[in-house]
């Protein structure tokens, strides 16, 4: 059951467009879905992947944010120069918490900002010779790096700075990878594109750099693909396969190494979990080495049971039979969880708007709190993510893409939700309309989230948020209804 | 004393751009104007003949020594040449790295700032690269900066091409700011009727032609001195042509906003003049092996 009927729904996106000049609303009607669980494709329904509009407030990043910040970012042993001023590295710096286990600054360097810092003469006189100095300098300060990345801003692409002549040279003199990756900022609609251009960089430049040598298999082998270990989700994750019986090669990219990468040719499946950011690499891997992969969803114990016993369905017995012991091992611990929670969770509504992957694979983490999420958006997914949504998104329940601030305000005052998840860009808007907020893209500073541990402190983090007694206190007490109803709700 | 003016000079690139605004501005300052050069392109060879320099040490140039342009001082990049004319270019990038037109936009915003443009100034010109490729090449026509704009052209038809694309970059800022076509210079290229062929033109463009220059080696026997013919051989006709010229601009009062052809217009002029020939639209797009057997069947 949706928070109102598909003729409200109807109604209510007809409303909230009816303010746009007659392009805008034209553009903006084609972004927004009512569900039907029936659809085979998102296709008819909803279009994804497209320019934003001048004009409105998307929430949107750009291409170096999603090479940067998402797939390379998270490496821990290789160094990620965001090459160009300053800004974009020093904003993107630690703000992800990819979670990591190392030292930093000595063989670990996630939280640092490399960055060539242009300057005017940079612009005009170009920043190659500034790049190849600044990777000396790297490699003599930090010696035990593995190797580099060089993110190109903006300006890198504005000015034509050939940084693969760079990188092949130092490449050469270092005898390390040293990878040129044009993510400047303007190009494509969103963070997307630059996902992908990183995925090809890394295809480019690093994942058959071990092809042909000795690795010492296991018929177990699988890598993590696409979990960048916010607040230590891949290592959450990580337990489960293992206690299952399988032998985790790869954390891609969060808590990972250019080594691991390296050798994840050799597994046997690729587990995808941000099928958004890596589904590239995924299929590359297929095409070359023969490996599949597999999607899986480790939010909530629904999923994850579903999706044990998916990967468990790749292998032999053994496997299978560690992914039931694995469930069974669990499941007191999850309904524990949920029994504490539940009654606390029941019957709540969500409005969820993130990145890629999660507004729909925390969908039944939500459900198997008693919760419902009544909307769902993504900031840069594409047609085959909403395919994937409609299946788990209830029936009638709003679905926008690139949604606007001033579309998310609207549905929000309309469906009333009793907790978004956004980022950190939406979360102090709604905290002002007093309606309980958590980020889903850094966890709120907590975290992790995925796997049987990650359960426990999403469900514990909710309760806190929605249940907090701060909400009661959102009017002064001259428009409090009741007077001393304030300090009655406090207490 | 009067208000400064501010001047560019635009055209395709080799048409004599440098040295027909060198020895114009040395018939001013010969004339008791005070003078500013530019240059606006990286090549820094705008003050060469005021100078007698191989090439003068840029701002840009000047600014990757020190760090920044915040480290230099007008000083530092102004030169005095021939009769008292300032120098200044705004150098950039060889050719193949970097941004030449952010060269051109640091370097005039640093002059600005630093106050080069000051009151005792008759003329400011600026010399701008061969077309205006991007938004750095337009900064010398943008608001509050040249308000003339005289492009230098001959008789060959993609002189006149370029002409007419400047004449539509004009009207981009004209029509938000106060920037005029002043006229065009004929730099003869000794090409039939070109004298009768420039002035058809610029009254398409709404325009002038402002003055004729006729072709005679005196230039380029200056040239190779480093000089100007004005201080070189300053009893010499061409020295006059020069003068002439300077006498026009100082009391030009014909600024316009432009009104570029269309391609269509621009080669019916051309072929009205016998420089371009009616085109055969039976042969476009046609293999030689094709044209063959057409002239069979016909």
């Amino acid at each position: 059951m949706s928070a109102l009927t598909r003729e409200e729904t109807e109604a209510l996106i007809q409303e909230v467009l009816e303010v746009y000049p007659e392009k805008a609303k034209k553009d903006r009607a084609k972004h927004l879905m009512i569900n039907d669980k029936e659809l085979e494709s998102s296709k008819k329904c909803i279009t994804s992947n497209r320019k934003s509009l001048p004009g409105v407030m998307t929430m949107r990043g750009c291409a170096y944010a999603g090479s940067k910040g998402v797939v390379w970012g998270p490496i821990k042993d290789v160094i990620s120069i965001s090459h160009g001023p300053i800004g974009c590295g020093q904003y993107s710096r630690a703000g992800r918490r990819n979670y990591y286990s190392g030292t930093s600054g000595v063989d670990s360097f996630c939280e640092m900002n490399f960055t060539s810092d242009f300057q005017e003469k940079d612009i005009v006189f170009g920043g190659d010779k500034k790049l190849a100095k600044l990777i000396n300098e790297i490699e003599l300060l930090f010696p035990l790096n593995k190797g580099i990345s060089i993110q190109s801003e903006c300006p890198v692409g504005l000015i034509g700075d050939d940084i693969e002549a760079v990188a092949k040279k130092a490449a050469k003199e270092l005898n390390k990878p040293v990878v040129p990756v044009r993510c400047e900022g303007f190009r494509g609609v969103s963070q997307s594109l630059g996902h992908h251009i990183a995925n090809d960089s890394v295809r480019d430049w690093i994942i058959s750099n071990r092809d042909g040598q000795a690795f010492e298999k296991t018929p177990y082998d699988v890598a993590i693909l696409g979990d960048y270990n916010v607040g230590g989700d891949a290592w959450a994750s990580r337990i489960l396969l293992e206690e299952m019986g399988l032998r985790v090669v790869a954390q891609w990219s969060g808590d990972g190494t250019l080594a691991e990468m390296e050798n994840t040719p050799n597994v046997k499946l690729n587990l995808l979990h941000c099928y958004r950011s890596m589904n590239y690499i995924s299929r590359h891997m297929e095409e070359k080495y023969g490996i599949p992969w597999v999607e899986y969803n480790f939010f909530g114990p629904t999923k994850i049971k579903e999706s044990l016993r998916k990967i468990a369905g790749f292998f032999d017995d053994k496997i299978k039979e560690g992914a039931e012991r694995v469930i069974e091992k669990y499941t007191p611990m999850m309904d524990a969880v949920i029994a504490k929670f539940k009654p606390r969770l029941q019957g709540k509504k969500v409005m969820l708007y993130v990145g890629g992957l999660r507004p729909r694979h925390v969908v039944g983490a939500y459900e198997d709190l008693g919760m419902e999420v009544v909307g769902a958006g993504y900031e840069f997914a594409h047609n085959d993510d909403y395919d994937r949504t409609i299946k788990e998104m209830g029936d009638a329940t709003l679905i926008y893409d690139d949604v606007t601030g001033y579309e998310f305000e609207e549905f929000v005052k309309a469906l009333k939700p009793d907790l978004i998840g956004s980022g950190i860009k939406e979360k102090y808007v709604f905290h002002k309309m007093g309606v309980p907020f958590r980020q889903l893209h850094s966890w709120d500073y907590s975290g992790p989230y995925h796997g049987c541990d990650g359960f426990a402190v999403f469900a514990r983090d909710m309760d806190m948020t929605i249940n907090n007694p701060c909400w009661n206190m959102m009017q002064t007490p001259w428009q409090q209804k009741a007077p001393g109803s304030l300090l009655k709700a406090a207490a | 004393m009067a208000k400064l003016r501010q001047a560019a000079i635009y055209g395709k690139g080799g048409i004599g751009k440098s040295t027909t605004t060198q020895n114009l501005v040395a018939a001013l300052a010969e004339s008791g104007k005070k003078v500013m050069i530019v240059g606006c392109d990286p090549k820094a060879d705008s003050t060469r003949l005021i100078l007698h320099a191989k090439a003068q040490n840029s701002v840009m140039e000047l600014a990757a020594e020190a760090g920044s342009v915040e480290d230099l001082e007008l000083e530092d990049v102004l030169s005095v040449g021939y009769g008292g004319i300032k120098c200044v270019e705004s150098g950039g990038p060889e050719p193949g790295v970097g941004c030449a037109g952010r060269g051109v936009i640091t370097a005039i915003n640093f002059l600005e700032e630093e106050g080069a443009y000051t009151d005792d100034l008759d003329f400011v010109f600026y010399d701008v690269l061969g077309d205006v490729v991007c938004g750095g090449f337009a900064m010398p026509i943008r608001e509050n900066k040249a308000q003339e704009i005289y492009i230098v052209c001959s008789g060959e038809m993609m002189a006149m091409y370029a002409a007419n694309n400047i004449a539509k970059g004009i009207v981009k800022y004209a029509n938000s700011g106060s920037v005029r076509l002043a006229g065009l210079i004929c730099n003869s290229r000794n090409t039939d009727r070109e004298d009768e062929l420039i002035i058809a033109l610029a009254e398409k463009l709404g325009s002038q032609m402002i003055h004729f220059i006729p072709r005679d080696n005196a230039v380029q026997h200056a040239e190779i001195r480093r000089m100007t013919v004005i201080e070189f051989d300053p009893t010499h006709k061409q020295a006059d042509e020069y003068r002439a010229l300077a006498n026009k601009i100082v009391n030009n009062k014909k600024f316009v906003i432009p009104t570029p052809i269309t391609m269509d217009e621009l080669e019916a002029l051309l072929m009205e003049f016998g420089i371009m020939e009616v085109e055969n639209t039976a042969i476009i797009g046609k293999t030689a092996a094709e044209l063959a057997a057409d002239a069979l069947a016909a």
